[in-house]
């Protein structure tokens, strides 16, 4: 039984970095739609560097300092006719992990700075999406409404009658960065993309400018991350990133289903039936 | 007695009869409102553990439903369900976390640590007969029921408790319309939080009046316990932080009930009420709401840290490694505390630079608490470690509170932080700073100052038992919901499973279901083993464990007024393994003479 403290206290710390290890391979670990769980936006894949290098040097404090708490419990438990060593501390060792540690925060934050700023500096944006914001996304309980301006036009801060509206279902270009303006009719809620690493609080009130790019086709979740009442669960929306010409194609077909009033619809189909009737006799 | 008017008039003018029961308090005033500290901290003691079985009961709810969702839930499903077949609604979901949180922050784990020990140590380790303010001691006690009351009776009135998340955050908070638990319930745990205010508020002047005034002869500042600055420092924080959410209460309950509008801005249709007028601001309340919650933060884990250094030097039988630089970090941690409160808000919309600014600052609080785990460990290297229980909750402490702080370094990180922001991975944060550390801090906390409540052993088997499951279920809990958090689980939803990314974590959320039962049962081992020595413990002398500060040279319990022989102090609190003397510890109220100073050498390897 002696040294079994030590060996309690290792093994825990031996258990927790052998389940990180394992979870990418488990699928405990960042969402998979492409391989290896890499993030579908060129933004996101900095993040995920940043969130790398942040475990690199947390894992190295964190064996370091469980495997020294677990060699001086292993080396110094008590033994009959043993004494302390009787010391107060040691003035150059804390210089040391005061100096040594608050380098590495800083240098840590200070890398940070460039991909925060990025992302939410409004000056750093992409100029063309900044001017040409592709939709406005409204939250509200429990539902995510889209408002995108008429292909060919601009999307203006109050609706137009022309615009086009879906629900729970936000179709982008892929390819180049696209912002839309977030806000909220009621409560608050967060847009969240877990696979493009983006995240926003809509804010009753407020509307805030949030720009993303998808370097991946498909289909991805746009989650509700911010309690928004009983039904926040299921507040799930979806994002399709499609090639541009599939996305313009996209915005005509809704526009024409959205203003389909019948009678659009029946000249069409009679201006096609009109000449091939001619033809016949 | 110094603390009762000892002459009272009236008594005197009473008959002889009156003056017995002066001395013989009556039961009532002995036991139930009672002015002396160590039952009130006792009393702060017994409630605060009730109260967390009812927190830990509400947090297995929550994992029900995140292992089990939509299946019947065991005990609350078919008594409060049964027509819908025992399943829980998602209200009720909502409900549950953020009750969970409201119980464990304000009724267990803020007054466990200023309540609780607090009380029963601060006048013991400084040398005074009692608090400076013996009856708004009682009454910080008392203070506390009317919240209890309103916090248990919002789940009884129209729409349930309070289900906005115990950060509150309005409109969900503020209209009425937003959630079933926007209510009644809503109120009810606004006004709940304003006594624990009070009642804090309350402690905290007592605590540093205290501090200030009435340590014992030689008590210098310098050489007070580590617990002791922690809870100074921590009522300072009290003190300044505590009025904002006070007022901020204050605005939402006006907005509430009288139709102001601080957090309420114009034009928004909440589940088709009317619309709403004014031109408030959401992120005011935020603000107001971290400026406290934040500081909070730390007034929930320092004591705990002043205790853990206490203990681990007193079992390590070696002097504190580096006293001066724990109180000066635990100084550092709240003055910087005071800055840091917008990282809860990077995704909130506020400004982005001072995101910048709030990243800079909360790395910067990494530090001091870098130094502590440092200054812990140097303290047990070279010492001669004993595995009592609190050595082992403490041991507990620093290797949990190791996790729980490198965590918050991904959280710091702006970037990093807009995809971890909300999701499981803060969850395990903070479950490892307020859990693993603080509650593994109090635990030995329990175990170390039990002897000196009741004059009487905690169990030392159970107590290991207590520790090894405790530590366990903890740790298989918590732990995983970093790979949670990592692979984009956010935090309160009712079924993440709804989301096909999540689908398939369901299997990880039962395991630490289960393990979070174990951890549940486990405390049944606390409180039996609490209970049970309290009248059959082993009963033990002045200083069962060798320690050197105070309140060891107290009897086992301290009567009224506490120190039989008034203390004088000569020395600091850790003088363990002193080659001054022949024992491995030397206490403070010990007085050595010129002879024994000189007759030993300090030896050439001390600096
Ligand atoms: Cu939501
Ligand atoms: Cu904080």
């Amino acid at each position: 039984m002696r040294k079994a403290w030590s060996l309690f206290f290792l093994a825990a710390a031996v258990v927790a970095v052998a389940a990180c290890w394992a979870a990418p391979g488990m699928h405990w670990w960042f969402p998979q739609k492409s391989p290896g769980g890499h993030a579908v936006s060129p933004l996101g894949n900095q993040i995920d560097d940043l969130f790398y290098l942040i475990l690199v040097i947390t894992s190295v404090t964190f064996i370091g300092t469980q495997a020294m708490l677990a060699f001086v419990l292993w080396k110094y438990e008590a033994a009959p006719g043993r004494r302390s060593a009787f010391t107060h501390g040691s003035h150059s060792l804390e210089v040391i992990w005061s100096v040594v540690p608050a380098g590495i925060m800083l240098f840590i934050a200070l890398y940070q700075m460039d991909v925060w700023a990025r992302y939410r500096i409004q000056s750093r944006f992409d100029p063309y999406a900044f001017e040409h914001p592709i939709a406005e996304v409204t939250a509200r309980q429990f539902e995510w409404r889209i408002r995108y301006p008429a292909p060919g036009k601009t999307l203006q801060a109050k609706p137009q009658p022309d615009d086009l509206y879906t629900v729970n279902d936000f179709h982008i270009p892929l390819g180049r960065p696209v912002m839309f303006q977030l806000r909220s009719d009621d409560v608050l809620h967060s847009f969240f993309l877990p696979h493009h690493r983006v995240k926003q609080d809509a804010v009753p009130g407020m509307t805030i400018p949030v720009w993303f790019e998808s370097t991946q086709t498909g289909e991805f979740e746009l989650v509700c991350a911010e309690l928004c009442g009983w039904g926040h669960y299921k507040m799930r929306g979806q994002i399709t990133a499609q090639r541009e010409e599939e996305f313009q194609e996209y915005l005509k077909k809704l526009s024409q289903s959205q203003f389909d009033d019948g009678v659009l619809a029946a000249n069409a189909a009679g201006a096609q039936q009109a000449p091939a009737g001619e033809e016949k006799p | 007695m110094s603390t009762l008017n000892p002459a009272h008039p009236l008594g005197h003018a009473h008959s002889g009869d009156d003056a017995h029961t002066h001395h013989e308090l009556s039961f009532v005033r002995k036991y139930v409102f009672s002015t002396d500290h160590k039952i009130i901290g006792i009393q702060f003691l017994c409630t605060t553990l009730l109260m967390l079985m009812v927190g830990g009961s509400l947090a297995l709810g929550v994992r029900w439903q995140l292992a089990f969702p939509w299946k019947t839930m065991p005990i609350i499903g078919p008594l409060l369900f049964s027509s819908q077949g025992g399943v829980v609604p998602p209200e009720f979901y909502t409900m549950l976390f953020t009750m969970h949180a409201t119980v464990m922050i304000f009724l267990v784990i803020i007054p466990i640590l200023a309540g609780a020990f607090g009380n029963f140590v601060i006048p013991l380790q400084i040398g005074a007969d009692d608090m400076a303010f013996p009856t708004l001691n009682m009454l910080s006690y008392w203070f506390m029921w009317p919240a209890i009351g309103f916090f248990m009776s919002s789940f009884f009135v129209e729409g349930g408790g309070a289900a906005a998340g115990w950060t509150s955050y309005p409109s969900l908070s503020a209209q009425a319309a937003a959630a079933p638990g926007s209510g009644a319930g809503q109120t009810l745990w606004l006004m709940g939080v304003t006594f624990v205010g009070v009642s804090s508020m309350m402690g905290s002047v007592n605590y540093m009046t205290t501090i200030i005034n009435m340590r014992a002869p030689g008590m210098t500042l310098f050489r007070m316990p580590t617990t002791i600055w922690a809870m100074f420092i921590t009522a300072i924080l009290q003190a300044f932080a505590l009025p904002v959410l006070t007022a901020a209460g204050f605005m939402l309950l006006m907005d509430r009930l009288v139709g102001t509008c601080f957090f309420t801005p114009g034009g928004l249709i909440i589940n088709n009420a009317e619309p709403t007028v004014g031109s408030g601001q959401i992120l005011l309340w935020q603000h107001l709401f971290w400026f406290y919650s934040h500081p909070a933060v730390y007034i929930m884990i320092l004591p705990a840290m002043g205790m853990v250094s206490d203990m681990i030097s007193t079992f390590s039988r070696k002097p504190l490694f580096g006293y001066k630089p724990m109180v000066y970090s635990l100084s550092a941690i709240a003055g910087l505390g005071f800055i840091v409160w917008g990282h809860h808000m990077f995704m909130s919309g506020m400004n982005p630079y001072l995101g910048m600014t709030f990243m800079l600052s909360t790395m910067m609080i990494a530090l001091p608490s870098a130094v502590k785990t440092f200054n812990w460990l140097g303290t047990l290297w070279g010492g001669n470690i004993q595995f009592t229980v609190p050595m082992l909750n403490s041991l507990g402490f620093v290797s949990m509170f190791i996790v729980g702080g490198l965590s918050g370094i991904f959280m710091a990180a702006v970037p990093v932080d807009i995809y971890i922001h909300d999701t499981y991975f803060i969850v395990a944060h903070f479950h490892y700073v307020l859990f693993g550390a603080t509650m593994f801090g109090v635990f030995g906390g329990i175990h170390y100052w039990f002897p000196k409540m009741f004059g009487r052993m905690m169990n030392e088997s159970v107590g290991k038992v207590h520790f090894v499951l405790s530590f366990i279920g903890f740790n298989c809990t918590f732990f995983p919901m970093h790979l949670l958090g990592v692979a984009g689980m956010p935090r309160r939803l009712a079924d993440p499973y709804n989301y096909p990314y999540l689908a398939h974590l369901l299997p990880m959320n039962q395991f630490m279901t289960y393990s979070a039962i174990l951890m549940g049962f486990a405390q049944f081992l606390l409180l039996g083993n609490f209970f049970y020595s309290m009248f059959k413990g082993k009963k033990v002398g002045r200083n069962p464990w060798n320690a050197n500060s105070l309140e060891w040279t107290a009897p086992s319990p301290p009567g009224h007024g506490n120190f039989d022989i008034l203390p004088v102090v000569y020395r600091g609190p850790y003088e363990y393994a002193s080659p001054l003397v022949e024992e491995d510890f030397l206490p403070q109220t010990r007085r050595l003479t010129p002879e024994q100073m000189a007759a030993v050498k300090p030896p050439a390897t001390a600096h």
